[in-house]
């Protein structure tokens, strides 16, 4: 077909007052999420060092290490929602990549010990004095120096990443056949953690963390710092992942979703795509893990329960998959609940999160963002 | 040039007209620089077999395509038709036979990603678009160009681009939905919006599955306009059950029957033929 070189038709998305390409990068409920965290990062650490604990607005130290925690799980459920949501690939074993980023910086923070430890071995962390080791294992070496064990939160989880999913996409595996074997992954690792042999403190895993860059894990200040970087960290990835599925390779990856073979017809290597979201996906859980384990103090196998990687699936169900920021208010909405269930009545909180589960599929297939969009979308049409 | 691709040129489409690779000077990588259609033929299909549990769906199969032609393939069901385009594409690798686009590109040596980018573009038999993308969109992911992840991440319109996808959905008279979600379109419009995508691939050759099928007399109507004016600037086949479709837009037409081919000519040689009425008969 020739082309033509006829006056430009008016675009109609323009009297919209909409881009041709699609939304902005920044739309309302991006603003809404960036603000909430702005203030987070502002208020509560203001709350915690600066009114005194007499007042009625301080915020106690736990509550800072308890919304700590709760940023780096909203960041872990992007993570999810990357490749759930936008690329269909239904991954349950993604609690694996938060817990080698997280098993990454508790080796940096065991070697952070050194001699203070119970034993006071300036070389080997204490279950390996207990356990008779002479030397240090070749793969403990560099986790002194925190750029290596930071490279490593990232380098560990998503080199994983790579090879399973070389593995899994070039067979072409996909749908629950999929699920089932990254389920098989993480029960797999937190069998091979389970080993005191493996070098990784077996099943107690790493604890008694003494500080992380010669600051106290246990001074105010320091928890403050590691809530501000967690909130930083999870509007950064929130930021990221936003202009991932807004790029054009973004609308790819939705594409491969809702039709696989049409965009391999189309010339777009499928395999490449779903790869890298996979190993992206896996690198943000790193991060996610290595800001979670210094806040809660403990890294163990049981961070690798298959379980672990339903629940986060849930989150991600909960608040409404496909939107990001829905991600982020299902993981905090759960273990909101989670945090008060498990106070007040320790027995139901499976039993919730089950009820939940079902709930949400059956009512509410767009989680709890569809459903805020549903009620206001009638309220706009009424007025 | 060899003797062997001489006497293939002179006498058009023998087996030998381009098999022989001995002593062909090849210039730069051939899936970049596109099909050398130069001898007149855009496809080679010759002897491929394949069989599936011992059924042999399409057993030697020989078929030529003219450059910028418009072929209809007929025949009844389990004649081969889908399969012939999934080894086209890469789908499907025949246990023996060869499969050349234009003269160097080897169709049996390349994935599917590769043979789209070459410029091979297929529609499938139930319309198959991005449901979740608008019409602009689902014509932005098809257009040809680098289709890398590291390319998609930073890539951006430019006005040519622009252009380009206004004027292809002109042409497939979508341009009032470009904000409409592919998902909602009717049925025809998803069939016209996947021929776009395909126009977006600026492919030479196009293979269409049952481009009518399911389709009001008003829209099969204008798809036949839309196919006709295709040909000449692609190369199209088109794979239909409608007779009377086949009619309004074919010049020449191939019966597929059992794997083979039965008969080849204009509609009217091809609806006369008796073996091709035998094969009919029964439906």
């Amino acid at each position: 077909m020739a082309v033509q070189t006829a006056t430009p038709p008016l675009p109609a998305a323009l009297v919209a007052g909409k881009d041709l390409s699609g939304q902005r990068m920044l739309d309302r409920p991006a603003l809404a999420l960036l603000a909430l965290l702005a203030l987070l990062g502002i208020f509560v650490p203001l709350f915690n060092l600066a009114v005194p604990e007499t007042s009625a607005l301080h915020v106690t130290t736990y509550t800072v290490a308890l919304l700590g925690k709760y940023m780096t799980y909203a960041m872990l459920a992007l993570a999810v929602d990357l490749v759930w949501g936008y690329c269909g690939i239904l991954t349950l074993g993604h609690s694996a990549f938060f817990a080698l980023g997280g098993y990454a910086i508790g080796m940096y923070l065991m070697r952070e010990i050194g001699a203070r430890g119970v034993y006071g071995n300036p070389l080997l962390p204490d279950f390996m004095v207990f356990l008779n080791w002479k030397t240090l294992p070749w793969y403990w070496h560099g986790f002194d120096m925190f750029w290596f064990a930071a490279l490593m939160v990232c380098g560990v989880p998503g080199l994983l990443a790579l090879v399973f999913g070389w593995l899994a996409f070039r067979s072409r595996v996909t749908g629950v056949y999929l699920s089932i074997i990254t389920q098989a992954l993480t029960y797999a690792l937190m069998l091979a953690f389970f080993r005191n042999d493996m070098g990784f403190g077996g099943n107690n895993g790493f604890t008694d963390f003494k500080d992380l860059l010669g600051f106290g894990l246990h001074a105010p200040g320091t928890r403050v710092g590691l809530f501000v970087a967690s909130v930083v960290a999870l509007a950064i990835g929130y930021l990221t992942c936003r202009y991932v599925v807004m790029s054009r390779a973004g609308r790819v990856i939705q594409a491969v979703r809702d039709a696989e073979s049409r965009a391999r017809f189309l010339g777009y290597r499928v395999e490449s795509y779903k790869l890298w979201v996979f190993v992206f996906s896996a690198m943000l859980a790193g991060v996610a893990g290595a800001l979670y384990v210094p806040q809660v103090g403990i890294i163990n196998p049981g961070e690798f329960a298959p379980l672990n990687s339903i629940e986060l699936v849930i989150w991600v169900a909960v608040g409404g998959r496909g939107t990001l920021y829905g991600a982020v208010a299902g993981a905090l909405l759960v273990n909101y609940a989670k945090t008060y269930l498990t106070a007040a009545l320790p027995e139901m909180w499976l039993y919730a999160l089950g009820a939940l589960f079902v709930l949400v599929t059956v009512f509410l297939p767009r989680g709890v963002v569809g459903l805020v969009a549903r009620v206001a979308g009638r309220k706009a049409a009424r007025a | 040039m060899n003797i062997a691709r001489l006497a293939g040129k002179l006498s058009g489409r023998s087996r030998s007209a381009r098999s022989p690779r001995v002593g062909q000077i090849v210039t730069g990588d051939p899936l970049a620089v596109g099909p050398d259609a130069s001898h007149g033929l855009i496809l080679y299909i010759e002897d491929i077999t394949v069989s599936f549990d011992g059924f042999k769906a399409l057993n030697s199969l020989t078929l030529y395509i003219e450059t910028g032609e418009l072929r209809c393939i007929i025949g009844p069901n389990g004649a081969g038709k889908t399969t012939m385009m999934d080894v086209i594409t890469g789908k499907t690798r025949p246990d023996s036979g060869s499969a050349w686009f234009g003269q160097t590109i080897d169709l049996l040596a390349h994935t599917e990603p590769e043979i789209a980018q070459a410029g091979i573009g297929r529609k499938f038999q139930k319309p198959t678009v991005f449901a979740q993308h608008t019409v602009f969109e689902n014509l932005e992911l098809s257009m040809a160009g680098d289709k890398s992840v590291w390319h998609g991440l930073f890539a951006r319109l430019t006005p040519l681009e622009r252009d380009r996808i206004d004027e292809v959905m002109e042409t497939i008279g979508l341009a009032d939905c470009r904000q409409a979600l592919a998902g909602t379109l009717s049925h025809g419009q998803k069939q016209w919006l996947e021929i776009g995508m395909l126009l977006m691939q600026a492919p030479r050759l196009l293979l269409v599955d049952e481009p009518v099928a399911g389709m009001t007399p008003q829209e099969t109507e204008r798809t036949a306009e839309l196919l006709t004016s295709l040909a000449g600037a692609h190369s199209v086949i088109v794979v239909e059950h409608d007779m009377d479709f086949v009619r309004s837009i074919a010049k020449k037409v191939t019966v597929l029957h059992e794997g083979q081919v039965l008969a080849e000519g204009s509609i009217d040689q091809v609806q006369n033929d008796p073996k091709v009425v035998e094969v009919y008969l029964g439906e």
